[in-house]
């Protein structure tokens, strides 16, 4: 009886969860894709800004496009730089350093949900510090540091659950810890790891607050590490900021566009993930 | 030339406060097949993985007293653990092959022995495979990744992969347990074959699968060796009680 009574309120409470976030990612795409696909021209991703409103008429947007799509993948690959020696040494070397291991577990979770914010005003700070300017190079390095616990707790969390009998049968054969790691490691956990660098990719190119203060902002496409850069977040947030209703749409338009390449890359993350599956032992 | 012998003295493992492995003494001869025996957690896998330093891998683990294989303490300082991991090659209980192809597995372990072009190891994989006895099966798939394979032919490369490191010993922990009776006797068949060129530990609960493949007996009792002997002496005139209980089924 009461078990019947149990199995019905937690179908409900499902059902009911399940309802909510459909209708809530619903009404998010509907309202991006009602405001922003009349305006998503092509003329807004093949041209950067020519005057107008200032970034809301003329012209498109192509400054940002490629200055975040830069931004992302000069962050990803720092971020891949630390985070894959770190998660390696994490399961190889320093295995039987539980203690360590689990410290070092716990302070990237800390800086895992630290808000966007905090790694701007840190990055600004390093700005100071050494003296750079606004520029791609220093949000680069601030997105990277956000991204980076993303990336390696993603990647320790496969790297922990691979089966220590794969790990033994390299070992027993006299493998290295570098050989079991780049050779057998690396093979076994490649789904998560792609998966891994995908959803960094993915969180550095949606953020405005870690770029709000490190990359400027400029016209053109940068050319240079050193020159500032536009960014698709921080359009959005300038254009959502007028008082005009052209220039607001295009802030749709803009989101959407940012929505279109994390989509395009889930997908990309799903295929790669799915693709070097096939030699995975379980 | 001395191949292969082991001589394990004053073992002593513990695992945290646990201790598996009580004052283990065991002579094994070079160029046999020495099975050893006994009841289920008596510490026959933790001895197997502690001659190639395998059970190191785990944190709370501590060993004393001494190994020699040839006269090379394994132990020792001076010693490097891999080298004496490519001396022996383990095939565990379930077998487990590397997340690459058929080929690439047994190349693994050629390019661990040094043979790291392709065209050096094409001619050895075959004849590892060939070793083995899976050669005829997979010649035409070795780009296939490993784990399509049967359970029983994955055994059967993990044997050949490890035997392409060159080993001088070969270590197997219950190899045919995880395999159906003709894979198992597959198996069975080319350890027969290999003990002419390797000396052979293999742990096992089958009497009978003792009986037809050792030469010599070591039979353990919660971490005790109680009686080690050559086969016919260990099965006829057992000299131990605990020895007779246990060829009579008592502990099963
Ligand atoms: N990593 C470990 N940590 C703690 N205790 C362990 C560990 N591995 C094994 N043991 C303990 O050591 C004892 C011996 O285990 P072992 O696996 O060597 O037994 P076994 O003789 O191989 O048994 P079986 O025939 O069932 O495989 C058991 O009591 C087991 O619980
Ligand atoms: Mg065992």
């Amino acid at each position: 009886m009461w078990k019947k009574i149990e199995a019905q309120i937690f179908h409900g409470l499902m059902v009911l969860s399940v309802i909510s976030l459909g209708v809530i990612l619903f009404l998010i795409i509907f309202s991006i894709v009602y405001r922003g696909l009349p305006h998503l021209t092509w003329e807004l991703v093949s041209q950067t800004p020519q005057g107008g409103f200032y970034i809301g008429r003329d012209g498109g947007l192509l400054n940002a496009i490629i200055g975040s799509l830069y931004l992302s993948a000069g962050a990803v690959i720092l971020a891949l730089m630390l985070s894959l020696p770190l998660a390696i040494a994490m399961n190889i070397h320093y295995r039987k350093n539980k203690k360590l291991v689990n410290s070092i577990r716990f302070v990237l979770d800390l800086l895992w949900g630290m808000p966007a914010i905090v790694y701007g005003a840190f990055g600004f700070t390093l700005m100071i510090f050494f003296g750079i300017k606004a520029s791609l190079l220093a949000g680069i390095i601030t997105i990277g540091l956000f991204i980076l616990p993303i990336l390696t707790r993603s990647m320790d969390e496969v790297m922990k659950n691979v089966p220590i009998t794969l790990l033994e049968a390299a070992f027993s054969m006299g493998s290295t810890k570098a050989e079991v790691s780049f050779r057998v490691l690396i093979r076994q956990t490649l789904p998560g790891i792609v998966t891994a660098v995908l959803l960094g990719f993915g969180r550095g190119i949606g953020d405005v607050a870690a770029v709000l203060f490190t990359t400027g902002f400029s016209d053109n496409i940068p050319t240079s590490l050193t020159h500032q850069t536009a960014t698709l977040p921080l359009a959005v947030f300038f254009q959502l900021g007028s008082p005009i209703e052209q220039v607001q749409n295009r802030a749709f338009a803009t989101a959407l566009l940012l929505t279109i390449i994390i989509l395009l890359v889930s997908l990309a993350s799903r295929y790669f993930g799915n693709r070097f599956k096939k030699s995975i032992i379980k | 030339m001395q191949r292969g012998k082991i001589s394990i003295q004053n073992l002593n493992l513990h695992f945290g406060k646990h201790h598996i492995l009580k004052d283990v003494n065991i002579e094994i001869p070079e160029n046999q097949l020495t099975v050893i025996l006994g009841p289920s957690g008596c510490g026959k896998t933790t001895l197997l993985k502690t001659l190639n330093r395998l059970v190191e891998l785990d944190d709370m683990v501590k060993i004393d007293g001494k190994i020699f294989i040839d006269n090379e303490d394994i132990f020792h300082t001076s010693t490097d653990v891999t080298d004496i991991r490519r001396k022996m090659g383990l095939l565990s209980q379930r077998p487990s092959p590397l997340p690459m192809s058929i080929f690439k597995n047994v190349a693994y372990g050629l390019s661990l022995n040094g043979v790291r072009s392709k065209k050096q190891q094409i001619p050895l994989v075959e004849k590892n495979l060939r070793e083995a006895n899976l050669w005829d099966e997979v010649k035409h798939r070795l780009k296939d990744p490993a784990i399509k394979l049967s359970i029983g032919q994955q055994q059967r490369l993990c044997l050949a992969r490890g035997l392409a490191v060159n080993p001088q010993i070969i270590l197997a922990d219950e190899p045919t347990s995880a395999l159906d009776p003709i894979s198992a006797k597959v198996i069975e068949q080319q350890f027969l074959e290999l003990k002419q060129n390797y000396t052979v530990v293999m742990v096992t609960h089958v009497l009978r699968q003792a009986r037809r493949l050792a030469d010599y007996v070591v039979f353990m009792y919660l971490g005790e060796v109680i009686e080690q002997g050559p086969v016919h002496e260990f099965f006829e005139n057992p000299k131990m009680e605990k020895t007779r209980e246990y060829l009579k089924g008592a502990f099963n």
